[in-house]
């Protein structure tokens, strides 16, 4: 691994010892095996309007024309006309569609991993409904092909080939669950042979915030569930699916899916993180290879179940509460009821956020702009969009349903000294449960 | 053979014939593409595919709320030029006869006036857009050679026609041959640039609606 420098000052990172040839080249394979008729649909449709511009976090707190979203898919773009679009010899004969060199590519590395974080705003605002998120995600096929990714993530993605997990190896995860278990006073269950629900854990979680793992525990035993945790099939946050690393993204679905299907669970249950939401919720299938064996949920979605099922009680809080929206799990995945159910259900007055829910502002670090230290300058700027929206809906408590949300918010909050806690929705429940 | 005699024959002919071939051939080279679609169960109680794609034609046809600011020249603008294509192209009496001449179809068109009126409207609208595009670092950054090309293949129709509606600057004749030219080079170019979004667009509104609605999001 190595950052260097463009001709033109842009910083990147390389890895892997590729000519500067096959490492085009490789991009270029990667790009190409993204075309389908759906990208095609879109490319095609571009008007060059710049309304993307708008919904940006990135060029909305910097003013950064380089951050317009359809811009960060440049070399996509070309590369779509020269190699697969239906005019392609035609275009490349009269140089039309220029060859993407790795100079843009290198330069583009920057604007495809660190600014974007894969929330989809630009989606939504986008006339011809061109779904730009998703065409950065496949983009990031081609970059991570090349070898053309941010550092930070490379190790993670590296950490998370040889252990199963950016956080831990998998051979140490039971341990470390009856270790947080008897921290907090929640018996665990973990590797059971047979169970009816699989919980998922965030590696957020086994850092930041391990009392999210007792505390989805103690709900479940709390209703009595019959549930386990199991090292084989335990990390949701699918570091692939954010870095471009198919085989990785594949590996880490099926461990889930099928660690789910040997343990007879009706239901994995994903912890509170939004891309293991868009990971495996909305592309296990594609995966799996067709009808998953298991049905696939939120933590939110779960917490709704167990209030709206009246399975468990709880001490209603009685203070005012804004909810921030995680991208993937609301806009990009459809889960914009369930937390303000559970939210309702814990007496909490919601003040809702001056863009909420679908159109929600992003917090700034998904798509693993969070892990990705390269990006603080202009992540924290992002960041000062939602702290002004928090501020002014002036609710007295900050909750999420996201890990990495709350990570970001609170890197945030520590950065610009802002006294302001971002509280997850699980450990609410779980702190006020009736016994 | 005249010059207006050329436009009339050959150069519609051809014209016609690139526009519909290139067309047809770009749909199919695009929507021909492998079709990846992830067999995600849908969320409960999502539309079926069909009144997703529907309603992602529907719904992007005025920006969400929080985008209208940013966005109302260029939504208003953009209805104002589209829709005076459609009444200049399809209401002008002249254009009436002309299709009629060519596929045996007509219908009622608008009063002339009116629809001189409405050119001048849509040309000076092109000249809106063109002057955003030129001013926006955002959209200066992302225009491309085609985007000024599409621009001005469409303009040049507009202003040639208003000018062979009013006979200014030159013979009547002149003018209408230089008019159906105009149109002959929008329709070689309308299949290889920007302008295919007046066909493509739906697909991709469609596209983002039946993903979005499998999942029970908003598009």
């Amino acid at each position: 691994m190595t950052a260097k420098t463009t001709a033109s000052g842009v910083s990147y990172d390389a890895q892997g010892e590729m000519s500067e040839a096959d490492r085009r080249e490789a991009a270029m394979r990667g790009f190409v095996g993204e075309f389908g008729a759906l990208a095609a649909a879109h490319m095609e449709s571009c008007v060059r309007c710049g309304m993307c511009a708008h919904a940006c976090h990135f060029y909305v707190a910097t003013g950064n024309p380089e951050y317009t979203p359809i811009n960060k898919l440049r070399p996509f773009e070309q590369a779509y006309h020269r190699h697969a679009g239906p005019f392609a010899p035609l275009y490349r004969l009269l140089g039309l569609a220029p060859r993407v060199t790795i100079q843009e590519l290198e330069e583009w590395e920057r604007l495809i991993f660190d600014a974007c974080t894969l929330c989809g705003r630009c989606t939504l605002a986008c006339p011809m409904g061109i779904d730009i998120a998703e065409l950065i995600k496949e983009a990031r096929h081609g970059l991570f092909k090349a070898g053309l990714i941010p550092d930070r993530l490379q190790l993670m993605d590296r950490t998370a080939r040889a252990w199963g997990s950016p956080a831990t190896p998998a051979e140490d995860f039971a341990d470390i669950v009856r270790e947080i278990g008897e921290a907090n006073g929640v018996p665990m269950n973990v590797d059971l042979e047979k169970a009816e629900y699989l919980v998922t854990v965030a590696p957020a979680e086994l850092t930041d915030h391990p009392k999210a793992v007792a505390d989805a525990a103690k709900i479940l035993n709390k209703i009595g569930a019959s549930w386990t945790y199991h090292s084989e099939g335990f990390e949701a946050s699918n570091i692939g699916f954010l870095n471009g690393d198919l085989e990785l993204q594949r590996t880490m679905t099926r461990r889930l899916i099928d660690t789910a299907a040997k343990i007879g669970a009706h239901t994995l249950i994903l912890p509170e993180c939004g891309h293991a939401y868009g990971a495996a919720r909305w592309e296990a299938a594609r995966w799996y290879g067709g009808k998953l064996p298991v049905r696939i949920i939120h933590m939110s979605e779960f917490l709704q179940e167990v209030v709206n099922d009246r399975k468990v009680k709880l001490k209603p809080i009685g203070q005012s509460v804004s909810f921030h929206d995680p991208c993937q799990l609301v806009r990009r995945g459809g889960v914009t009821k369930a937390p303000r159910d559970v939210l309702e259900r814990l007496g909490c007055e919601l003040k809702e956020l001056e863009n909420h829910g679908t159109l929600a502002w992003c917090c700034g670090g998904g798509g693993g702009v969070v892990s990705n230290t390269r990006a603080d300058p202009i992540r924290y700027k992002a960041f000062e969009i939602k702290r002004r929206e928090v501020e002014a809906a002036g609710a007295e408590r900050l909750v999420t349903a996201c890990g990495q949300c709350r990570i970001t918010l609170t890197l945030g909050a520590k950065h610009f000294k802002w006294d302001k806690k971002v509280e997850s929705l699980l450990e609410l429940v779980a702190d006020n449960l009736v016994d | 053979m005249t010059l207006l005699e050329f436009a009339r024959g050959p150069a519609l002919q051809v014209s016609l014939a690139v526009f519909i071939a290139g067309v047809l051939w770009r749909f199919l080279g695009a929507l021909l593409l492998p079709w990846r679609l992830i067999p995600a169960e849908p969320r409960q109680g999502a539309p079926s595919p069909a009144v997703a794609a529907l309603k992602g034609i529907i719904v992007k046809m005025w920006p969400l709320a929080p985008f209208q600011k940013a966005g109302l020249f260029t939504f208003l603008n953009g209805y104002i030029f589209h829709l005076g294509l459609a009444i200049v192209v399809l209401l002008f009496a002249p254009h009436i006869l002309f299709i009629d001449g060519l596929i045996g179809l007509d219908w009622p068109g608008l009063p002339n006036n009116i629809v001189a009126m409405v050119g001048v409207v849509t040309a000076v609208s092109l000249v809106a857009a063109l002057a955003h595009r030129l001013t926006s670092p955002v959209l200066r950054l992302i225009s491309r050679p085609d985007d000024y090309a599409s621009w001005a293949l469409t303009f040049l129709p507009v202003a040639s026609g208003l000018l062979a509606s009013a006979h200014l600057g030159a013979r009547y004749e002149t003018l209408l041959a230089l008019h159906v030219l105009s149109v002959c080079a929008f329709l070689v170019w309308f299949p290889f640039g920007r302008l295919m979004h007046a066909f493509l667009f739906a697909f991709s509104r469609g596209m983002t609606g039946i993903r979005m609605g499998q999942r029970g999001a908003a598009i």
